[in-house]
């Protein structure tokens, strides 16, 4: 079918073929023989996550479900923590929108209108948006479908009213910051909005839960206690429509639809105007030059490797981009710190519950900050010509990264210190390895890319973000039975771990590199 | 450091990736000279230099920086090069200033001397008003410059440019052919690819033609007239011996079918 150049189904075709080619490219890694082999792969992940869904969701069904205030509190509770996740991706996509210049020169710079680009942009935020949702929810919603009726899948549309709802949020969000921010710090704000939303409202309820429950066993355990629940409004309240809809109340359905549908366009009808505007705005951005405060120049003396430790911190502590991934990746510490401080003076078996999230925050925190360091070098020939030997290079650009990773996690070892130095000894080794582990395989996966590609990390080996996430994993079960003192049990974990080493070494491409 | 007339002495270089890149060169540039490398797109140039600064690996061949074989001793070959590629390599978040510092530390510049060399360098080009600004909003013209003054903070002896001049307006061409000439004056040699063949013209002593990996020519300008019997622009002599190697490579693809 061939629609009319330049209006709004043309363009949607052009950006869904773009998608989707983009899609298969980083998923079969530019190898169509792949596809098959990624065919079988996601069947085999949707069995294994409907198989789960069915042993987390069926003893739930057991009693059966009923449109109750318990349910609705559960199911809303559930949904909002989802919602926040949703919200949390529309607003790193719309934010794209303005700024990846890709082809938005060409777009903007054709007589082509922005409104119709800035309105099938968005619209296609809200479909990824959907289409992230449905893969994490679809296997709960189809077992529901399976055990209770097919009156659950209207959960779909109820999902998809969510992510028009949360696109147009973004869309407002990111437009109030273009007019009281600015466009020079729209991105920057933007990505910590996102990362608080994605972790806050998560940890938020941890918190809640820790500090009313003095444990971290569910954060849903809050949405079932009674008092909790007691608390809520009645039943009948509008808060309620969105899981009523998912339940199978139709009237509900075709209100949250409706608000959804209603939010989207009208936000897009409200900012298309003004999105030319913006993204020219953005891409000034790159053009303004920053003048650093201190103007004394006092060249310092300083060795090679301090040389290269040092500019690996300047880089890092200035980007903005890296800021709000550490964010993200620190954030995920709170919980734990909060809990520490909460059970302080109790009795050092209580701390078990944290160990296992510091050993695998800090992995994903040393993974992060390697792949900057060590694959992410801008001036990667001037490192390479100058007269350094390549390991010290490499030497230098890992204590850079150790230095910061320790920074951070040396105050949380220092306060368990205070209730176990056992259980702070144990934390503190199997972080460092965890540490250690990702930072092997980011310099066994090295390879040169601008320090902005860094969204790219995830992708750009299947094999390193899989075996650096199985080692993070690996580790943090070592350390708990460690701490729990099942030592021989601790072993099985371990060996795991050195084993996904071991496997990534021999997958990691040797001997390419100069 | 081992005596040599030589500042580059290329023996049997060959390097391949999916096809051969480079086959058997020869090649050797005085001390002191200023050396223009020519060739279509897809010559070989470009693999040459980068196997000479050591950001690639020879497959077989020897490279010789002022004596020091650069497969032996490349710290030693390193610390006398600097490298210049069209993609200028600095630092979006670092200043002209931290950034030549860091030059300075990688090539253990003395710090005194190397602020000293520094600040000389930044007025030299025309850096001074953006001397502590982020190079992250520099036009393509000031971030050359910028990987120019990193290039030359550490005093090299040899000096290896990739079509520096890409992309520069004419003021900022001019700049960067001047520092240039003065360095090859002050007895640093230069050894550069471009497309523009004017500036080879006009600024090299001699000039080697590279096409599908092989040294088709050198020689100084003239020496190249006398080559293809004929008194022309170097744009003339350029197309006349690529022309004539294509048809040489042709004939002996027929004589071997």
């Amino acid at each position: 079918m061939r629609f009319a150049p330049a209006g709004m189904p043309w363009f949607a075709v052009h950006e869904a073929r773009l998608m989707w080619r983009d899609g298969v490219a980083m998923m079969t890694g530019g190898y169509p023989a792949r596809r098959v082999a990624l065919l079988i792969f996601v069947v085999i992940v949707a069995v294994l996550m409907h198989l789960l869904a069915n042993a987390i969701v069926a003893p739930w069904l057991a009693h059966g479900i009923a449109p109750d205030k318990p349910t609705l509190v559960l199911i809303t509770g559930s949904g909002i923590l989802f919602w926040t996740v949703m919200l949390s991706q529309a607003l790193e996509s719309v934010t794209r929108a303005y700024y990846a210049r890709a082809d938005l020169d060409l777009l903007l710079s054709s007589p082509a209108s922005s409104h119709t680009v800035f309105a099938v942009r968005t619209g296609i935020t809200a479909l990824t948006t959907l289409l992230l949702a449905c893969l994490l929810a679809s296997p709960v919603v189809d077992v529901l479908v399976v055990h209770d009726g097919p009156h659950w899948l209207m959960a779909y549309l109820v999902l998809a009213a969510l992510s028009a709802l949360s696109t147009a949020i973004a869309v407002l969000i990111t437009v109030a910051l273009f007019r009281t921010a600015g466009p020079r710090r729209t991105r920057l704000v933007a990505q910590i909005i996102a990362a608080i939303i994605g972790a806050g409202f998560v940890i938020g309820i941890q918190a809640i839960a820790i500090l009313h429950f003095g444990n971290m066993s569910s954060r849903f355990a809050l949405f079932s206690d009674p008092q909790f629940v007691a608390a809520m409004p009645d039943a009948q309240n509008l808060l309620w429509a969105p899981a009523r809809a998912a339940l199978g109340d139709w009237t509900a359905l075709v209100g949250v639809v409706a608000l959804g549908a209603v939010a989207l366009a009208a936000t897009i009808a409200f900012a298309a105007s003004g999105f030319g505007q913006h993204a020219i705005a953005a891409a000034g951005v790159g053009q303004q030059r920053i003048e650093q405060r201190h103007h004394a120049v006092a060249f310092k003396p300083r060795s090679q490797k301090q040389q290269l430790r040092v500019k690996e911190w300047k880089l890092l502590a200035r980007d903005p981009w890296l800021l709000s991934q550490t964010l993200m990746q620190v954030f995920y510490l709170v919980p734990p710190a909060l809990y520490l401080w909460i059970s302080y003076g109790q009795s050092a078996g209580t701390y078990v519950v944290v160990i296992p999230v510091l050993v695998m925050a800090t992995g994903q925190l040393s993974g992060g900050l390697s792949w900057l360091a060590i694959s992410g070098e801008d001036a990667h020939d001037l490192v390479v010509t100058a007269p350094v030997a390549a390991a010290a290079v490499l030497q230098a650009k890992i204590e850079a990264v150790a230095t910061v990773v320790l920074v951070v996690l040396t105050p949380i070892i220092v306060l368990m210190m205070f209730a176990s130095f056992q259980l702070a000894a144990t934390t503190a080794v199997f972080a460092a390895l965890s540490s250690g582990s990702a930072t092997a395989i980011q310099l066994w996966f090295r390879v040169p890319m601008r320090r902005a590609m860094f969204r790219r990390r995830q992708v750009a080996s299947r094999v390193s973000t899989i075996s650096e996430a199985l080692s993070s994993i690996f580790w943090a079960g070592t350390a708990v039975l460690v701490a729990g003192d099942q030592y021989l049990i601790a072993v099985l974990p371990a060996v795991l771990a050195v084993m996904t080493l071991g496997m990534a070494y021999w997958l990691s491409p040797k001997g390419k590199r100069v | 450091m081992p005596a040599s007339p030589f500042a580059l002495d290329i023996e049997g270089l060959s390097k391949s990736f999916d096809r051969p890149v480079v086959k058997d060169l020869q090649l050797r540039v005085k001390a002191g000279e200023f050396y223009a490398l020519l060739g279509p797109n897809g010559a070989g140039k470009t693999t040459i230099l980068r196997m000479v600064a050591g950001l690639l690996q020879p497959e077989a061949g020897s490279i010789s920086v002022y004596g020091i074989d650069t497969r032996k001793d490349p710290l030693a070959a390193k610390s006398i090069i600097a490298w210049v590629s069209d993609e200028p390599m600095v630092y979006d978040r670092l200043t002209p200033y931290e950034y030549l510092e860091f030059v300075a530390g990688l090539w253990r510049v003395d710090a005194r001397q190397a602020q000293a060399r520094s600040t000389e360098l930044i007025e030299w080009l025309g850096l001074a008003p953006h001397a502590h600004q982020r190079c992250g909003g520099f036009s393509k013209g000031m971030l050359q410059k910028v990987a120019l003054a990193g290039a030359l903070v550490h005093d090299p002896k040899l000096i290896i440019l990739d079509e520096p001049l890409t992309g520069l307006d004419a003021g900022s061409a001019r700049q960067v052919k001047q520092v240039l000439l003065d360095k090859v004056h002050a007895g640093v040699t230069v050894i550069m690819t471009t497309h523009i063949l004017e500036v080879a013209e006009r600024m090299a002593e001699r000039i080697g033609v590279i096409n599908h990996g092989r040294l088709v020519a050198e020689g100084t300008l003239a020496e190249l007239r006398t080559q293809i019997g004929r008194e022309t622009t170097l744009e003339e002599i350029f197309l006349d011996l690529v022309a004539q190697e294509e048809m040489d490579a042709d004939g002996a693809v027929s004589d071997a079918a």
